[in-house]
């Protein structure tokens, strides 16, 4: 994923770099498998992979093709981005080690979920019965997001038919 | 040595998050600078859900004969946030389209130009 | 790509399985990995497969427009209608319990409503952002 990553961000040519995007989508959904997030990667070669590539696709279809060269090296966005990771691995050191069952993340509502959802829901996948039922309101504000994105998208793309450009 | 081993979840992390911040602030092109909010929000995807992981557990679907199972409640909030990101994703191309129709261009040095011999001229 | 018969023939046999896939994801995201996000997807990125074999027109007689913009609405109105009906039968916004003739009923009547109005949503976005992109190429060359 890294080299993927490093071709990205060298790529002129921003073809190449939207199927390297697409990708990238598909070996971070593995990794996403690897962790036992069965649900999120299959949302994310889906999304990520799928609607995401063909989106910037279909954008650059309308946009044209290749990036200019940068007039001067990039230096201090390159100083700054590293700055930020250093700051963030020095932040990163003090969160649970990897895989830790005693993490906080696992003792407080995470195992009431695993525990009661099949009593109170009778539904044995955890993460839909966590998304539709516990975390309902969660779920209703991302659809009117969706819902709002595509309305967006409507307004700034429709044609009106007296003065197209 | 734990400090490595036991968190190598957050370096690749921490490097996909700033490979995602680098793209997205030193290229001046639009198209460019979406790719690199995209990694970046991949990146905050693998950290959420690398702590959810348990060595030996498995997914969080309930079934006989598991007994551990990872942690549903990052699952949740990143399928979310990968729908809101695409949603994002999609808005920004419609605006760079629109901007492409109006400035012609999508480099930032090419549009800053033209908005300085507007506001001259 | 309407020229090549290899894709032609791997789309018109794929196409149906794609759709039928995506239902069993919806229907199938209580027992295994799924729901209503992923299936909405799967179910626009087939037809957004068949609009790119077929050819644009093709595409728009098989899902027009005008459903497309129907469903995108109707999704969130079926999430939010759900939730009155939690209120008009006794509950909270949002209660399932209330929904049946048991709780656990209830809860899987109101989740599979609710999965219903957001595979609905996410997949009448997926597919109009595809055809907004895609459309607005093509006046230009028309006149």
């Amino acid at each position: 994923m890294a080299v993927t990553v490093f071709a990205m961000a060298l790529q002129r040519n921003l073809f190449s770099a939207v199927v390297l995007f697409g990708l990238y989508s598909f070996f971070m959904a593995t990794v996403l498998v690897a962790l036992d997030a069965v649900d999120v990667a299959m949302t994310e070669a889906a999304v990520g992979a799928g609607v995401s590539t063909v989106l910037l696709l279909g954008a650059l279809y309308l946009v044209g093709g290749t990036e200019a060269k940068p007039l001067h090296r990039p230096l201090i966005p390159l100083t700054l981005a590293i700055a930020v990771g250093v700051v963030l691995a020095y932040g990163m050191q003090g969160l649970p080690a990897f895989s830790d069952a005693q993490a906080p993340i696992h003792t407080h509502v995470a195992p009431r979920y695993l525990q009661e959802s099949m009593k109170e829901t009778g539904v044995p996948n955890v993460v839909t019965a966590v998304l539709a039922s516990y975390r309902g309101y969660d779920t209703l504000g991302e659809t009117v997001v969706v819902f709002t994105a595509g309305a967006g998208v409507i307004a700034l793309l429709r044609r009106r038919r007296k003065d197209a450009k | 040595m734990s400090a490595i081993a036991g968190h190598y979840s957050y370096w690749v992390t921490v490097f996909l998050m700033v490979a995602g911040l680098y793209i997205l602030i030193a290229r001046t092109n639009l198209l460019k600078k979406l790719i690199g909010l995209a990694i970046l929000q991949t990146s905050v995807y693998l950290l959420y859900i690398a702590p959810g992981k348990l060595i030996g557990g498995t997914a969080p679907i309930l079934a006989n004969g598991f007994t551990t199972y990872s942690n549903p409640l990052p699952h949740v909030l990143i399928l979310t946030a990968i729908v809101v990101g695409v949603a994002t994703l999609a808005l920004g191309l419609a605006l760079v389209v629109r901007i492409r129709e109006t400035y012609g261009s999508i480099e930032e040095d090419d549009i800053l130009a033209r908005d300085i011999a507007d506001a001259d001229g | 790509m309407r020229n090549d018969i290899i894709l032609r023939v791997i789309a018109k046999i794929f196409v149906p399985f794609m759709l039928v896939f995506a239902l069993y994801v919806q229907f199938h995201g209580d027992f295994g990995p799924g729901g209503g996000f992923q299936a909405g997807v799967i179910a626009a990125a087939a037809i957004v497969f068949y609009a790119l074999i077929f050819g644009l027109d093709a595409g728009h007689r098989l899902a027009p427009e005008w459903i497309v913009e129907k469903m995108i609405a109707a999704g969130v109105l079926v999430y939010a209608g759900t939730g009155f009906a939690g209120i008009f039968l006794g509950g909270n916004y949002l209660d399932y319990f209330v929904l049946g003739a048991d709780p656990v009923s209830g809860q899987h009547r109101g989740i599979f409503w609710v999965e219903a109005g957001v595979a609905l949503t996410v997949s009448g976005v997926m597919l109009k952002l595809f055809y907004m992109f895609t459309g607005r190429g093509r006046e230009p060359e028309d006149a």
